[in-house]
């Protein structure tokens, strides 16, 4: 071999074996900016629902954050439109909105006015009706409903049970 | 083996080791300036300075700073502010640089637009400027989550949530920004790791990068003139001081430069010790809490052109008009097509074009501020389509100009 081809060979093995190290290391650096298994494991909330009273915005915590329980009393049960009751969760007798508390548009937490069953979010003056349906933009869809499992008189957050499955299925909510 | 003669002084000790002599011959003494400039020209060394500041003043706020979701909080407001001796300082030097050093760079900014100072050569100038731009934003609010108040929390959830792209619903991504669902303790660890050592370090690795693009061109001057620097500094070294278009960079340019700091750090030291409420949100001084949103969230200042420009429109159009805003800077080396390299009152069009865009920036930042209601959201939303459409206008306009 001549030099030039010489030295031509020792440069590609050193691109070779730099290449190889350079994707091992971007890997691994990704790997280390994942969520830790400890964070992605705390991740149930159980809920007793015989606590609540009709038209009374809770704030729930569910993986750090808020989550909207408000029970519908029969007035407003029996005011929903069609598209309206599609979003609502039927647990023993009762209705209620169980949603995730984040605008959809960039994440500040929508205030509720029980006067005018209407949500506002004051970050950039999105609204949503009483179901999370969004009446404004900017946000570009309803509050997402997280995943749950009806047990009895309780919910568990976190589960996906079939009420749930559905609602994805259906496009009602995006998994969160 | 290089051949070393004895030492006659501690100079030329270090001289046949160092060649310090070449070193400030390359460096200063021989490094030209135009005369022809004003107090504008300074502003370089105003932000070399304020970056220094930041520094010293960031190194003693380490030395007492937790970065820890329970402990932040207190650490910064009651064992900086209260328990360690001077620790206000240190903050409020922080604080107040971090604010005014934006102010300075707009200056800078608009500064080269006006004189054309992007062009016919200074094209790398302007885009190592603006790359220390987009670092110093990334330094500014990584910065900005570390008190760990509501405002914090709350911009740190808003400005991760951009990454999930609007439509395309990038959970996962925003997710693995965060290192956790929401913002938690391994956001605040890794932003702390971006602010104190990656940004930093990026920071002054493109401010060399910066100086070396401005070797080869040189500053611009008042007039746009284009003149022969060798010609110009041998007519210096000569001694016709006087005829010569130049001026070495040290000392004589240096002290002029010296004194708009001296100027500039009266003011700055005016703020800090007596005004320096407006580099701290109030509302940040409420520990941070995922359940509670403020009622307003707006950004600091020198992010408030950008955060209008998002926020009229519905979710997806205002990120690709967000996207716009950030690059479009970037572009203004290609963008303007004329052949002239002159500052802005010889260019007809280009000239209203710079007024406009300076008095559009400052309508965006004002109505940003505002609650996003009524007449505000109706200004914003106008300012919003001005600013795209005068950044669409200027390769037509430029296009238009005649050689001069
Ligand atoms: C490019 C320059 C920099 C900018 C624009 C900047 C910006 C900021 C901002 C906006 C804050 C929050 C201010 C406050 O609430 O007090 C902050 C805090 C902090 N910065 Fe910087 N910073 C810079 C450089 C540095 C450097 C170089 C260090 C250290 C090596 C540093 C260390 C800190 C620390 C420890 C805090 C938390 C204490 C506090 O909040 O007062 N910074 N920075
Ligand atoms: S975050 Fe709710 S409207 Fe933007």
């Amino acid at each position: 071999m001549t030099d030039k081809n010489r030295r031509g060979f020792i440069g590609k093995a050193f691109g070779a074996v730099a290449g190889v190290g350079a994707v091992a290391s971007l890997y691994a650096m990704k790997k280390s900016w994942d969520p830790l298994p400890s964070v992605k494991a705390a991740g149930f909330t159980t809920l007793d629902m015989s606590g609540y009273k009709g038209n009374e915005l809770i704030t729930e915590k569910w993986r750090g954050k808020p989550v909207f329980v408000l029970k519908y009393t029969p007035e407003m049960v029996a005011s929903l439109n069609d598209e309206q009751k599609k979003r609502v969760l039927k647990i023993g007798s009762d209705t209620y909105m169980i949603v995730l508390g984040l605008c959809t548009h960039l994440g500040c937490i929508p205030g509720y006015n029980p006067a005018e069953k209407a949500f506002l979010c004051a970050c950039h003056g999105g609204t949503y009706d009483v179901t999370g349906n969004v009446t404004k933009a900017p946000p570009p869809r309803g509050l997402d409903i997280p995943p749950f499992k009806i047990v009895g008189n309780t919910i568990v957050l976190g589960e996906e049970g079939e009420e749930y499955k559905k609602l994805l299925a259906d496009g009602i909510t995006l998994s969160v | 083996m290089a051949h070393f003669t004895k030492a006659t002084s501690l100079h030329d000790w270090l001289n046949q080791r160092l060649a310090i002599d070449a070193v400030r011959r390359v460096m200063a003494t021989e490094y030209w300036i135009p005369k022809d400039i004003n107090f504008l020209w300074a502003m370089g060394m105003v932000l070399a300075i304020t970056f220094a500041f930041l520094l010293v003043s960031g190194i003693f706020l380490l030395m007492y700073y937790q970065p820890n979701v329970k402990t932040a909080f207190d650490s910064v407001n009651y064992t900086i502010m209260t328990e360690v001796d001077f620790g206000w300082l240190w903050r409020h030097v922080h604080g107040v640089a971090a604010s005014v050093v934006f102010l300075v760079i707009y200056i800078h900014m608009f500064t080269g637009i006006y004189y054309g100072s992007y062009k016919k050569g200074r094209e790398m100038i302007w885009l190592s400027g603006m790359l220390l731009f987009v670092t110093f934003s990334a330094e500014a609010f990584s910065g900005y989550m570390l008190p760990w108040g509501q405002m914090s929390y709350w911009a740190g959830m808003v400005i991760t949530n951009i990454f999930s792209l609007g439509d395309l619903h990038l959970n996962g991504l925003v997710e693995w920004i965060r290192g956790d669902y929401v913002p938690a303790q391994a956001f605040l660890n890794r932003f702390f790791m971006l602010h104190v050592l990656l940004l930093p370090l990026a920071i002054m690795g493109l401010i060399g990068l910066h100086f070396a693009t401005l070797r080869i061109p040189h500053v611009n001057n008042q007039e746009g003139e284009e003149f022969d620097f060798e010609a110009e500094a041998e007519k210096y070294k000569k001694g016709d001081k006087k005829g010569s278009k130049v001026i070495a960079f040290a000392n004589d340019f240096m002290s002029k430069d010296m004194f708009v700091v001296s100027i500039y750090l009266i003011f700055f030291f005016y703020l800090v010790f007596f005004h320096y409420d407006f580099a701290m949100d109030p509302v940040n001084f409420d520990p941070a809490d995922g359940l509670k949103t403020p009622t307003h969230i707006y950004p600091e200042w020198y992010f408030l052109w950008s955060y209008e420009i998002l926020r009229p429109f519905s979710t997806n159009i205002g990120l690709m008009a967000f996207g716009f805003a950030q690059v479009i800077y970037m572009l203004l080396p290609f963008l303007d097509r004329s052949p002239n390299a002159v500052p802005a009152h010889k260019r007809g069009a280009f000239k209203i074009w710079f007024w406009l865009l300076l008095i559009n920036m400052i309508v965006l930042t004002a109505m940003g501020k505002m609650p996003p209601e009524g007449i505000f959201s109706t200004i914003g939303f106008f300012a919003a389509l001005s600013f795209i459409g005068l950044w669409i206008a200027l390769p037509i306009i430029t296009k238009a100009e005649r050689k001069l």
